[in-house]
């Protein structure tokens, strides 16, 4: 990697790292972050690749309560870098993945290290405040943010100093078999993001759609654009359905399927 | 606050700018006070239109560095309505500090609960899954088709709701409070259950390998390959055989997985998908979860279970 890309990867991972707190234009979305490094090295198919398989993968990661996902920003940016720094194109995907997975745990970390030293910055700010100084408000309010860009630059840069060399030399020693395990592993670790957003929406009353989107899923005819086409018709079938229903129910009389029927 | 003076107008312009400004509303989120810096921020280009005495500027920004945390898309109509009943504190209008801190919180908390399961469990997984789908075969479209309509998606509602909530100022909460958020939240978890549904059963990946039996078949159940002719004319024999329905081995295999998916396939998928939620309900960090199947695949696949 020459220093132009290097430069170009570390701006990408800046905008990730902004991104990761402020979850407006999506950068750190692996579907973002990981074609843009791939851009950016000459590896824009490997990496288009890996963006949709992480993005598979972290499709249901978000802090809610307890639960609380690897960094996506950090997971996209690692996985790529290590990506490129192998050298093994598609090949590459799902080990790089696997590890970058762990790496974003550890960024949980600086998530909160960043998030706690923005606590002196608001202070600085409440000052600021008191002299009527809008100026200084406003740059407190951009040194936060540009914390929150380095918390995934900095470790950007730290890995792009490996030496491709070594990291090669480390994925080359690995066996096929720890490979092929990590893709099928990479395929059920899916599940997790799913089961996050699930345990956060189910109740007894919409678990039924649940049922119904998964028969509908298995004709594989139907795309993911059919699927959100009969999905939200049947949101709207039972919303305006739910709402006839509660109108008509005590004071009136006959229900509304009689008052139907009779029209005719 | 001078009878005489003009009316002081937030022009679109300025709302223009808060909107933009609002992108960062979580930059400089913190554990005290949340979002409390980002909205400041986005509000400044108003104050400081709103407010040229030193010392209403001064309250102006202590008054909205309180405490503050949404969803950061769902903040866009709380600006707007403070937009609006700034502009009427600033012409003389009597609106204290309590009665807009109010709004601020009474608006907060039940939109986050709007926006968390709108854009974070419904739209984004499945934008997220029809860019990935096509991503997964290197084509470009994917990355972009979900940048595109996420980005063009979130600035409309930034900007509409926004507006809706300068125009309809403090009469907003009370519209709010009634039925059409709670028809919102639903409609949102019916559409997200239904596809995540589609989801888990097209993208939860499982496949095992063991063989459940092998079954000998018949003389003229199975293509005979050594009987075939030679060259170009074997392989039209062998295509007629194969569309007649004769099998390409002379056994035949049934795996694990064909008996799987004989009662539904993507059921291995599904059942995975309900042990996860079981682990999360029991308070298992989707961290451990996710080594832990990392370590199963490669396990599983060692002893040839995968």
């Amino acid at each position: 990697m020459n220093m132009i890309q290097v430069i170009l990867v570390v701006i990408v991972a800046f905008f990730a790292g902004m991104e990761g707190i402020l979850d407006q234009f999506q950068f750190h979305q692996p579907l973002v972050a990981c074609t843009l490094i791939g851009l950016v090295t000459g590896n824009l198919e490997a990496g288009i690749i890996l963006g949709g398989s992480l993005q598979m993968i972290a499709l249901g990661w978000a802090n809610i309560g307890a639960a609380v996902a690897p960094d996506v920003a950090l997971a996209s940016v690692a996985s790529s870098i290590i990506l490129v720094l192998g050298g093994q194109g598609k090949e590459g995907v799902s080990t790089a993945i696997a590890i970058a997975v762990p790496l974003a745990v550890a960024g949980l970390f600086l998530t909160m290290v960043v998030r706690t030293l923005a606590v002196p910055v608001i202070h600085m700010m409440d000052k600021a405040a008191d002299e009527g100084n809008f100026r200084k408000v406003e740059l407190l309010q951009i040194a936060a943010l540009v914390m929150q860009g380095l918390r995934i630059a900095i470790p950007a840069l730290l890995l792009l100093f490996i030496s491709p060399e070594i990291v090669r030399g480390l994925l080359e020693s690995m066996p096929q078999w720890v490979a092929d395990g990590m893709a099928i592993g990479g395929g059920m670790v899916v599940a997790v993001g799913y089961a996050m957003v699930i345990n956060m929406m189910a109740s007894r009353e919409v678990w039924p759609f649940f049922a119904l989107g998964f028969v509908v899923a298995a004709i594989s005819d139907l795309t993911l654009m059919g699927l959100g086409a009969i999905g939200v018709s049947l949101a709207v079938i039972y919303l305006n359905l739910s709402k006839m229903g509660g109108s008509n129910g005590g004071n009136q009389v006959g229900d509304p399927l009689d008052d139907i029927l009779n029209d005719y | 606050m001078t009878e005489q003076s003009p009316k002081i107008e937030l022009t679109k312009k300025d709302r223009l700018n808060v909107m933009w400004r609002s992108t960062f509303l979580q930059g400089s989120w913190n554990y005290e006070r949340m979002q409390n810096g980002g909205w400041v921020y986005t509000l400044i280009p108003a104050l400081k239109k709103l407010y040229t005495d030193e010392e209403d500027r001064k309250l102006a920004l202590k008054r909205h560095l309180e405490f503050f945390n949404t969803h950061p898309y769902v903040a866009a109509p709380i600006v707007g309505v403070t937009l609006a009943l700034e502009e009427e504190r600033a012409n003389g209008a009597p609106v204290d500090d309590v009665a807009i801190q109010g709004v601020k919180v009474g608006m907060m908390g039940p939109l986050a609960g709007v926006g968390d399961p709108v854009f974070w469990f419904t739209l984004r997984p499945m934008l997220g899954a029809l860019g990935a789908s096509l991503a997964l075969s290197g084509n470009i479209v994917g990355p972009i088709l979900f940048f595109v309509l996420w980005n063009a998606i979130r600035i409309a509602f930034l900007w509409y709701t926004q507006e809706l909530g300068y125009r309809a100022g403090g009469e907003i909460t009370e519209d709010l409070s009634g039925g059409l958020l709670q028809d919102i939240t639903k409609g949102a978890s019916i559409l997200g259950m239904f596809v995540l549904a589609g989801l888990v059963q097209r993208w939860v990946n499982i496949n095992f390998a063991p063989v459940i039996s092998e079954v000998q078949l018949q003389p003229g159940a199975f293509i005979e390959w050594d009987k075939l002719a030679q060259g170009a004319k074997g392989i039209q024999e062998a295509l007629l055989q194969y569309d007649a329905g004769l099998s390409l081995t002379s056994t035949n295999v049934t795996t694990l997985q064909q008996n799987l998916d004989s009662l539904i396939p993507g059921l291995a998928g599904l059942l995975l998908t309900f042990l996860c939620m079981w682990l999360l309900d029991r308070d298992v960090s989707p961290i451990v979860i996710i080594i832990g199947l990392f370590v199963v695949g490669v396990a599983g696949h060692a002893v040839g279970i995968f």
